[in-house]
Order: C-alpha cells, then sequence, then structure tokens
C-alpha cells in the first residue's frame, strides 16, 4: 500500500474509495430492488460467527459466483448490526432488505431469488413481534427506529478487516483535522465542549480528563485504552473492536496529540481472541498506510500502538489495576491521588491518561463534526462563555450511549441512544417487550457494581445522574431485564458470588465482606436464615460501601442494597415464610404432578435422574428424594401438570 | 517430576518457550521488562497446557525477576493454571445475561453427568475439565457454552449433555 504522508493524501484516497459505500449508504431506496448492483453484507462478529455466519459468507460467494453474478455483487463481512437475538442476519443494499436467522442452505434461495430474479425471501423476513407484520426495511423496524448510532456508526457498515474501507467511511480525517488544523490545547476544549463523558460507567468529562494530562508537564506520557470489558452481560466493547476497529486507533492518536503522549497501550482482556486479532490487524494496516508511526500525515507528530493482554480479573477494569497489570505486576488498585495522569500514578510512573473503548470509538466522529454537533444530541443542558465554550452542565449529559440488552426481552442485542431516553422506550420500543409474555419486574445496569430500577421508574430518562438518583447507575452499558420468574435475592448473590471470585484481597472489607456476605445470601436463598440476618446483612453491605479501598469494593454491596431497597418483600418472603416467589431458589420448592395430569409419560422420559414414576394414563409421581430440580418435566408437560410448591 | 533428566518432550516446549523470550529482547538491567511477565505466561500456558512450578522457575530465572513474583502473577489471574486440564475443556458462561437464561441449570447438570465439580479436577479420565466463566461476549446467544474456543448458543441442560455424548463417542472411536 502506498504511504499516506498528507492530508492531501488522506482525502485523495477517500475520494478514491468512497464509491465502496455508496451502495450502503443510498437514501434513496425506492425500486432499488431491481437494481443489478448490490452489497451484501454478513454479521463476522463473535455472536455470529457461532452461529455460522462464516458457512453462509463461503456459500453466498459461491452462489454468487456459479450464477454469474460476481461483477455486479458483492458480498461482505460486517461488524454487528446489534440486532444479535436474530442472527445471523443478511442485509442487502441498496434495497435495505434485513434477512434474519439466516442459514449456510438458504444462501442459494437468497441468490436465486433475491439477487438473480429481484424478488423477496419472504420466509427469511423479519416478522415484527407487536406488531406481527413483516418488515423488510431496516430503518422502518421499532428496534432501529429510536437508536442514533454514532459509536457504533461503522459496525455493520463497513468491512471490519479492511482500513481502506475506515477511510471510505471518512476515517481520519478527525485525526488530519487535528494534526493539521489545531493546536492540542483546542482539540482538549473541543472534547470538553462536545460534552462526552467517559463511557465506562464513571462518566467523568473526557476533555476534562484530557486537559488534566495535558497540564503536566513530563517528555513521556502515555494514552491507554481500557479494553478490558469486565461487566459479564455487556459487549459493546467487543463489537466495536471487531466491528470498527480503527476507530479506536484513529482517536487515540487525537487522544495522544491532545495530551503529549507518544506512545499508546491498549489493554484488552485474553476473553476476546478476535477482537485482539482485529485490532492488531487495524494496528499493522495503519502502520502500513503512515497512519502510526514517524511524522503522521507530514507533521512533527509521532505514535504508536501496542496491545497488552489481560489475564481473567475484573478488577483491571479499575485504572490503577489496570495500570499494574500491564506492567507485569498483580492487578491490584492503589489509593488515588496520585491518579494516572499524575507523575508517579501512571504506566511506569509516568502520566497515563485512560479511556475506555467506546469513549474512543466516538471521538473521530466529535473531531469531523464539531463539539456544537455532539452537544446538541441527548438532554445537554448547559452554562457557557461568550466563547460558547463549556462552563458548567446544568443537568443531562450530551450524546449517546450503548447498551447491551440482554436477559428476559424479546430483542437481545446492542442498542445506541441519545441519552435522555427513558428505559421505557428501550426496553418495549427497542427491545420489544418482555420475552414469553412476561410480566417485567426490573431492569438491573451498571453489572455487578450498579442497582435495579423498578416499573416505577421506568420512564427515567436515562443519563448518569438519574440512574444514581434511582440507585442504580449506568455503569458499562450492561442491561439485564428480569421478569417475574426472577428472583431478587438470588440475583444479589448471582453478583456477589461474582464480586467475592473478583475480589483482590487486598483490603478486608471487600477481601472478607463480599465472602460473608454472599453466605447471608445464600443462608436467604436455602430458607436458613431469619429476620436478623436482613438486618445483619444491611449493617455489613453499608460498613463495606463505605470503607472499600476501590470502586469494585466499594460497589460491591450495590445489587443487595438496591435490591432490598425495592424489593425487600421478596427477602422477607425467604426468611420469615421460607418461599421464594419468583420459584427459583430450588431449597424453597418441591415439585408436583397435579390431576391434570394425563399419564402421557413426557415427563417421566425426560426426566435425567429416573425420579418420575407412573404407568401410561394415570397421574404420575416425583420421587422428592430423587428430584434434582432441573425442571426437565415441566418445559416437557404439555398439560401444565406440574407445579412449584 | 519423577527425576531430573527432562523428557524429550519437555525439552523441545522448553526450547520453544525460550526461543519466544529471547525474541523479545529484554534488557535484564531494565525495571521495566516485567511488563513482559504476563505475555509470556500466555505464552508458556499455552505451549505448556497449564503453568507447573518448573514453567514457573523458568520464566522467573529467564527474566532475571524473583519466582514469587511469578508466583504472585499467576495466582492473581483466572486465565492462568497451575494444574493440567482436560483434553476438552468445557466453560460454561455464568455471566449475567447466561445465568437470567438459566446457565446454572446447565452447569450443574454437566456436573452431574460428568462427575465433577466445576472448576476443579478434570474427570479421571482426562477427558473433561469443567469449568466457569463470566461472559463471552455472545449474549444475544445465551446461555452459552465453549468447548476449546468453540462457542456453542441457546443452550439446554439436554443439549450441553449432547454435546459431552457427541464427544464422547468421537473419542470412543478415535
Amino acid at each position: 500500500m502506498k504511504k499516506i504522508t498528507s492530508k492531501a493524501d488522506l482525502m485523495a484516497m477517500y475520494e478514491s474509495t468512497k464509491g465502496k459505500l455508496a451502495l450502503r449508504l443510498a437514501t434513496d431506496k425506492l425500486n432499488k430492488l431491481d437494481s443489478p448492483k448490490k452489497d451484501v453484507l454478513i454479521c463476522g462478529d463473535t455472536g455470529c460467527l457461532v452461529s455460522n455466519s462464516q458457512d453462509i459468507i463461503a456459500n453466498l460467494k459461491a452462489e454468487v459466483k456459479a450464477a454469474g453474478l460476481e461483477n455486479d455483487v458483492n458480498v461482505i463481512q460486517t461488524g454487528c448490526f446489534g440486532f444479535c437475538a436474530q442472527g445471523p442476519i443478511v442485509k442487502i443494499m441498496p434495497e435495505n432488505v434485513f434477512y434474519v436467522k439466516v442459514t449456510p442452505e438458504d444462501a442459494k434461495e437468497i441468490v436465486e431469488k433475491h439477487l438473480k430474479n429481484h424478488q423477496l425471501v419472504e420466509r427469511l423476513v423479519y416478522v415484527e413481534p407487536t406488531l406481527k407484520a413483516q418488515i423488510t426495511d431496516y430503518q422502518q423496524m421499532p428496534f432501529y427506529k429510536k437508536q442514533q448510532r454514532i459509536a457504533l456508526r461503522n459496525c455493520g457498515l463497513i468491512a471490519e478487516e479492511n482500513i481502506e474501507e475506515y477511510i471510505a467511511a471518512e476515517g481520519f480525517q478527525g485525526l488530519a483535522k487535528a494534526l493539521t488544523e489545531m493546536k492540542p490545547a483546542e482539540v482538549v476544549q473541543l472534547v470538553l465542549d462536545s460534552g462526552i463523558c467517559g463511557r465506562g460507567g464513571a462518566g467523568f468529562p473526557t476533555g476534562m480528563k484530557w486537559k488534566i494530562a495535558a497540564g503536566v508537564q513530563a517528555d513521556e506520557k502515555y494514552i491507554v485504552c481500557n479494553a478490558d470489558e469486565g461487566d459479564p452481560g455487556a459487549f459493546m466493547d467487543r463489537s466495536i473492536m471487531e466491528g470498527d476497529p480503527a476507530s479506536v486507533v484513529e482517536a487515540m492518536a487525537i487522544g495522544a496529540y491532545a495530551i503529549g503522549a507518544k506512545q499508546g497501550l491498549v489493554y484488552i482482556r485474553a476473553e476476546y481472541p478476535l477482537a485482539v486479532k482485529r485490532l492488531q490487524l487495524a494496528i499493522d494496516q495503519a502502520r502500513e498506510l503512515g497512519l502510526l508511526g514517524k511524522n503522521i500525515l507530514g507533521t512533527d507528530f509521532c505514535f504508536d500502538i501496542e496491545i497488552k493482554l489481560g489475564a481473567g480479573a475484573f478488577v483491571c477494569g479499575e485504572e490503577t489495576a489496570l495500570i499494574h497489570s500491564m506492567e507485569g505486576q498483580r492487578g491490584e488498585p492503589t489509593t488515588k491521588p496520585p491518579f494516572p495522569a499524575n507523575i508517579g500514578g501512571g504506566y511506569w510512573g509516568c502520566s497515563t491518561n485512560v479511556n475506555n473503548v467506546e469513549t474512543y470509538a466516538s471521538i473521530p466522529i466529535i473531531l469531523r463534526k464539531g463539539a456544537e454537533w455532539y452537544s446538541k444530541i441527548g438532554n445537554w443542558k448547559t452554562e457557557r462563555d461568550e466563547n460558547g465554550h463549556w462552563v458548567k452542565t446544568i443537568s443531562g449529559n450530551a450524546g449517546t450511549k450503548v447498551f447491551a440488552l440482554a436477559g428476559q426481552v424479546n430483542n437481545v442485542g446492542l442498542v445506541e441512544v441519545p441519552m435522555g431516553t427513558t428505559l421505557r422506550e428501550i426496553i418495549y420500543e427497542i427491545g420489544g417487550g418482555i420475552a414469553g409474555g412476561r410480566e417485567f419486574k426490573a431492569v438491573q445496569t451498571g453489572g455487578p457494581s450498579g442497582g435495579c430500577i423498578t416499573k416505577e421508574n421506568l420512564d427515567t430518562p436515562i443519563d448518569y445522574g438519574a440512574l444514581m438518583r434511582i440507585g442504580s447507575m449506568m455503569g458499562s452499558g450492561g442491561m439485564i431485564v428480569l421478569s417475574d420468574k426472577d428472583c431478587m435475592p438470588a440475583m444479589a448473590k448471582f453478583y456477589l458470588g461474582f464480586t467475592k471470585d473478583e475480589s483482590c484481597g487486598k483490603c478486608t472489607p471487600c477481601r472478607i465482606g463480599t465472602r460473608r456476605m454472599l453466605e447471608m445470601l445464600e443462608q436467604i436463598c436455602d430458607g436458613k436464615a431469619d429476620e436478623n440476618t436482613l438486618a445483619e446483612l444491611e449493617d455489613l453491605a453499608n460498613t463495606v460501601k463505605d470503607t472499600a479501598l476501590c470502586g469494585l469494593g466499594q460497589t460491591a454491596p450495590n445489587p443487595i442494597l438496591a435490591t432490598l431497597r425495592y424489593f425487600r418483600d421478596e427477602y422477607i418472603a425467604h426468611v420469615r415464610d421460607k418461599k421464594c416467589p419468583a420459584g427459583t431458589c430450588t431449597k424453597l420448592y418441591q415439585l408436583f404432578i397435579t390431576d391434570a395430569c394425563k399419564g402421557c409419560t413426557k415427563c417421566a422420559r425426560n426426566c435425567p435422574v429416573g425420579a418420575i414414576t407412573g404407568t401410561v394414563k394415570q397421574q404420575h409421581v416425583i420421587d422428592q428424594s430423587k428430584c434434582i430440580k432441573c425442571n426437565a418435566c415441566i418445559d416437557a408437560c404439555p398439560f401444565k401438570a406440574i407445579v412449584k410448591k | 517430576m519423577c527425576c531430573n533428566k527432562l523428557s524429550e518432550a519437555a525439552a523441545a516446549k522448553f526450547a520453544e518457550l525460550d526461543a519466544f523470550i529471547d525474541g523479545l529482547g529484554l534488557d535484564l538491567k531494565d525495571e521495566r521488562r516485567r511488563g513482559r511477565l504476563i505475555q509470556i505466561l500466555h505464552r508458556a500456558q499455552d505451549i505448556f497446557g497449564y503453568l507447573p512450578r518448573e514453567v514457573q522457575q523458568h520464566v522467573a530465572e529467564k527474566m532475571r525477576i524473583p519466582e514469587s513474583s511469578v508466583s504472585g502473577v499467576v495466582s492473581f489471574y483466572n486465565f492462568f493454571s497451575t494444574k493440567p486440564k482436560g483434553k476438552y475443556v468445557i466453560n460454561v458462561c455464568l455471566g449475567t445475561a447466561c445465568y437470567v437464561k438459566g446457565s446454572e441449570g446447565v452447569l450443574r447438570e454437566l456436573e452431574r453427568v460428568l462427575g465433577v465439580k466445576a472448576d476443579t479436577d478434570p474427570t479421571p479420565d482426562g477427558l473433561f475439565s469443567l469449568m466457569a466463566l463470566r461472559c463471552v461476549g455472545c449474549c444475544g446467544l445465551a446461555p452459552v457454552m465453549v468447548v476449546n474456543g468453540k462457542v456453542y448458543g441457546k443452550m439446554t441442560p439436554a443439549k450441553a449433555v449432547a454435546v459431552v455424548e457427541e464427544i464422547k463417542a468421537k473419542e470412543a472411536q478415535a
């Protein structure tokens, strides 16, 4: 590849490649079904790869060739479309047709019917569950209507392993603008005025962080990308790194220029091998083009990036722990100050700035489109000086946030919405409501550090402060929807099991406190606790919250405190009546077969431990001493004759 | 180890590890060489399958850092294991999304069928290790199970057992 040594080179490459995306960006889709030229997009992220998207791509390519369409039809592997529940998805442009749950065997029909004869393959078209209607155009789908994809702008649009397509999507123009038209302090000011805050969860203004790092006088500084996405249930960072890795590279270069760093580091968890590979590829390609390395775009600015692998420790998402891990030590946090930006507080003692993947992914487009554009997205109210610069925030936040919607919701997937969108809109409109016709109970946000939000607060507009006020937090964007069949003490137990495992052991409140709290929750869920246990649990939770050393320990009791706040009656039922209202705590119920049983023997055949006996056409019986409460019989019974008591 | 003489296979593995470490060009006078430790341990675990004491000692000597530091790092991170693993490592995801979709039931059923507890020793025949992990980021496919890097989505206890049976049948043939 020819090196890009100036902004003019970059723009020339953009001009010569932007045509590649023309079909995919076409807005006028009328009668496009007839158009001979097509781009066929398939998600190649971890989630869809599991569902054989590689075979779909291979089959589509082979069928396209067999049909003699290879000059007109491009089959392209892209990043995540976000609609993971319906994956693998095949999107055909320019007509915007969206096929869901595609199998490798469907390739022939798609090519024959759609690509060759310009007819819809109706059986693969998405059926909207609330409208019960087929929707071909994804922009009309409720799942996408309320979304605004900024951090995810290129995911599902460009070929993820090809930096040329990133450049075709106006990639590196933000960096070019920064390097050729702006002073570092102006870049910092622009990011500050845009209002973007740390998307990793803390919500600290990114521009402020950069300003502090830029103000440190030092020859050696580092800029770090925190890609240790530890919240179980959040996967936006993985999707960005797999679907649009070059945006992280560009943003880190912009940040490095702003704060005066020459070296970047990406700390990425080892559980994401595909993200590691794609990011490395993007770094290599950028280096090959001269967009990393010495004298980038013909300026004095030199910068390079190295990947550092994590090794499975949740606490390493905390920035001081992360820095220690990068230095080859145990990933234990240290007290702040010194902050990483301070000399003595960062990587090898040098001033270090750490931002999260999703934050970085938004930076290039902010540079390109300006602070004003970004600050108007969301519900941000600010006070500004005569030059329009940010002075203080009155309420809300700017921009968008990506959420990983999971749990008991119809449309599991990645969604990006403007700040200020309500939880109801996310769960019921974008998420398509609760799966299986169940009743909504709560939504858990903020992962193991967060809390839960109940029906009463569903209309709260989302921003960092608003979620804190209702006893939860934004966190990295995991959003787990819970229904009436989920037991809240059991959820708290689940999270404490996680934080107990992940406690680094350095400070006593967290090391011992999480263990004791977990034990109490186990007693509660096993029906062995009384009301004193509840009082002790609450007391200990507050103590750990106040005394633990780092964020992990301080927030570990949040799942307990939040569930106690909103679902105390469920705890009372466990300790006083020894009953689990949701019917999930296995020690608190037994399974019985009622007289609705027709003796079809299905339950007995599905029982893995042979606990069910009975003869054909007669009511069956469960041997309680053998039953392991796997509930396979309940799922198998066609007469709903098996009940929990 | 029963004797001091390394088997040829082990020697080859140490040679492979040495070649990797030498390729990094560590400056033994530079304090920052420690920054390579986790990277080296990842590689060592790839080569040996796990990190027994002699491998940790070897890394410590090669990097000229105390063995206690290496051991401290190995014991801190979940990814590193000081015990050998089964031929097939079954990881059941216990991330939140998988948990609320019933992955605990999958794990319990596998524990029952394999006769081992999660995160302990492999099955006596050395075929399976059963582990719990937290989130592989495929929450759309919850509950998820990973066998030697291959992800299986939308699991049920019965489906998980079927995967195990399939592997057993394949091994019995081989």
